[in-house]
């Protein structure tokens, strides 16, 4: 039986155990995969080692590295793993010896190296050679460390289809060599640009989600935010910053953007005490960083329209001729119509109501936006405000007509009901 | 690792360019090939000749069929192939972007399956 004191100890073992997995369990992996070579073998010997450090550290105490010790015990895991089952697959044991021959166990603990495991890391998981919804998948899981239950609640899929695309991605990763590598100088700009898309659609996949009746899922939101956080410390390219802002800037507003019974409020009627100020000042400095770098590009340009957005006490106060000139820049990276109707929009809080309109029926007649129910939605907003009551109620109902989110809907229902 | 790049383009297109246009274009592969070639990549590489003279086989069951035309129809058609050989898919795909009909056509990079 264990005496009281045996009972501390132990329990003091596991609650360090438990803080470096929660720690340093992704840079332990990210180490090891690079090592080992392979992703399933670096887990299974991570998660080895984790066992076993739950029993040495409470005889022993806690190792002055624990990161060190959890990577060169899982070597020796991953060595013993592959020696028991060389029995069945005589190979595997010339895998095991070329492990004991090439890894030099101090090399593996540089600490250049270890930062580099977790680029690397989010590199492959971000390959453009894999399809985007496990490029998301697979950095949920392997650098956050998401379980796979809990990327398939946020993303409202089932287990299985997750669990699929994480196992293929893998294995596609491993057949057609995709290399553990920071891309080159010479494509870092395109690779940085999967990964920046990745870590947005995870954000924003948090922030409204794109069906059912949950309007924020705020965990996501912030895993999207401490891989960010992660990129700029390893890698502080300024579109990596301006991303980092976009998203610190968006979050801010979290608590004035619905009501307590979860309905939509709109920017100009957001109660702006309720915005995050903390996060507000440190988007805002970021995005000044990101400009003063002259490299920036779509990301920056948004959360510098986000900064003035926060800059203004009151709505009355946003100064939307900023707000035009910042889109005007935006529009000469990204042309998408998307960005013309947000623009559109800028222009009718400047210039009045009639000038939007007049920009978003141009844009409507394309005919690229007529799927899109913000466009439909910002046409009726603009008709409603001219006093064009049967415009205002016919965009309305095609709005409805095309969104699939519940506070959005009711929202536009209530609009509907105020220019019947 | 060995690659195999799969080169397809639209071949109307193709037989749509004047003299000029065809003998330029010509000249970018054979200057690529000799590009591999010094850098170690090229282990071989061939044009097709044109869908029209493909012959699609079936045999079910010892009952063999015989059809015109290739597997399937498509807006851009299989017109060549090269077996490079790469240190993984980053490099493949950096030699594969240099093909020339990456610009006009599209180019599918495979993995070479290994048996031992």
């Amino acid at each position: 039986m264990n005496s009281p004191e045996g009972e501390g100890t132990a329990d003091r073992a596991r609650q360090a155990v438990d803080a470096v997995y929660r720690s340093d369990s992704r840079r332990v992996l990210a180490t090891l995969i690079r090592l080992l070579g392979d992703f399933d073998r670096a887990e299974e010997a991570m998660h080895e080692a984790f066992a076993a450090a739950v029993e040495q550290w409470e005889r022993e105490g806690v190792p002055a590295n624990p990161r060190a010790w959890l990577v060169s015990t899982a070597r020796f895991k991953a060595i013993d793993a592959l020696r028991r089952r060389a029995r069945f697959d005589a190979s595997l044991a010339e895998i095991a010896a070329e492990y004991e021959r090439t890894t030099d166990p101090v090399a593996w603990q540089e600490a250049d190296g270890v930062e580099d495991d977790r680029l690397r890391l989010i590199f492959t998981c971000c390959h453009p050679a894999l399809p985007p919804d496990a490029q998301v998948a697979l950095t949920l899981r392997e650098v956050c460390g998401l379980t796979t239950e809990e990327i398939a609640r946020a993303f409202l899929t089932g287990a299985s289809t997750v669990a699929q695309r994480i196992v293929r991605a893998k294995s596609k990763i491993r057949d057609a060599h995709i290399p553990y590598q920071v891309p080159s100088r010479a494509d870092l700009p395109d690779r940085l640009d999967v990964v920046l898309h990745v870590i947005y659609l995870v954000f924003n996949e948090g922030y409204s989600a794109s069906s059912g009746a949950l309007l924020t899922r705020r965990d996501l939101s912030g895993e999207a935010i401490r891989l960010a956080r992660m990129l700029v410390e390893l890698l502080p390219e300024p579109e990596a910053i301006g991303l980092l802002a976009l998203m610190l800037l968006h979050e801010s507003r979290r608590a004035a953007r619905s009501s307590a019974d979860g309905e939509l409020i709109l920017l100009d009627h957001q109660d702006r005490s309720l915005w995050d100020r903390a996060q507000i000042a440190e988007g805002s400095s970021l995005v000044r960083r990101a400009l003063v770098s002259r490299r920036f590009g779509r990301f920056t340009l948004q959360a510098a329209i986000a900064a003035v957005h926060a800059d203004a006490a009151r709505a009355a106060d946003t100064d939307w001729n900023e707000i035009v000139e910042l889109y005007n820049l935006l529009l000469q990276i990204d042309s998408s119509p998307v960005i013309q109707l947000n623009r559109a929009a800028a222009v009718a809080m400047r210039d009045g109501p009639k000038a939007g309109l007049a920009l978003v029926d141009a844009l409507l007649a394309t005919g690229d936006l007529d799927g899109y129910h913000l466009a439909h939605s910002a046409r009726a907003d603009l008709c409603r405000r001219l006093g064009r009551s049967a415009d205002a109620r016919a965009s309305y109902e095609r709005a409805l007509q095309l969104t699939r989110q519940e506070p959005e809907r009711r929202f536009l229902e209530k609009r509907l009901r105020e220019v019947q | 690792m060995k690659y195999l790049c799969l080169i397809y383009d639209d071949e109307q297109k193709m037989a749509g360019m004047t003299k000029d246009e065809g003998e330029a274009f010509m000249g970018e592969y054979f200057a690529f090939t000799e590009g591999i070639k010094k850098s170690g990549h090229y282990l071989g590489g061939n044009a097709l000749q044109p869908v029209s003279t493909a012959t699609t086989l079936r045999n079910r069951s010892g009952k063999l069929s015989t059809t015109d035309g290739p597997f399937a129809e498509t807006k851009e058609q299989l017109g060549g192939y090269y077996l490079i050989e790469a240190r993984d898919l980053n490099d493949a795909l950096q030699v594969a972007a240099k093909i020339p009909s990456a610009r006009t056509g599209s180019v599918e990079v495979r993995p070479i399956q290994e048996f031992n």
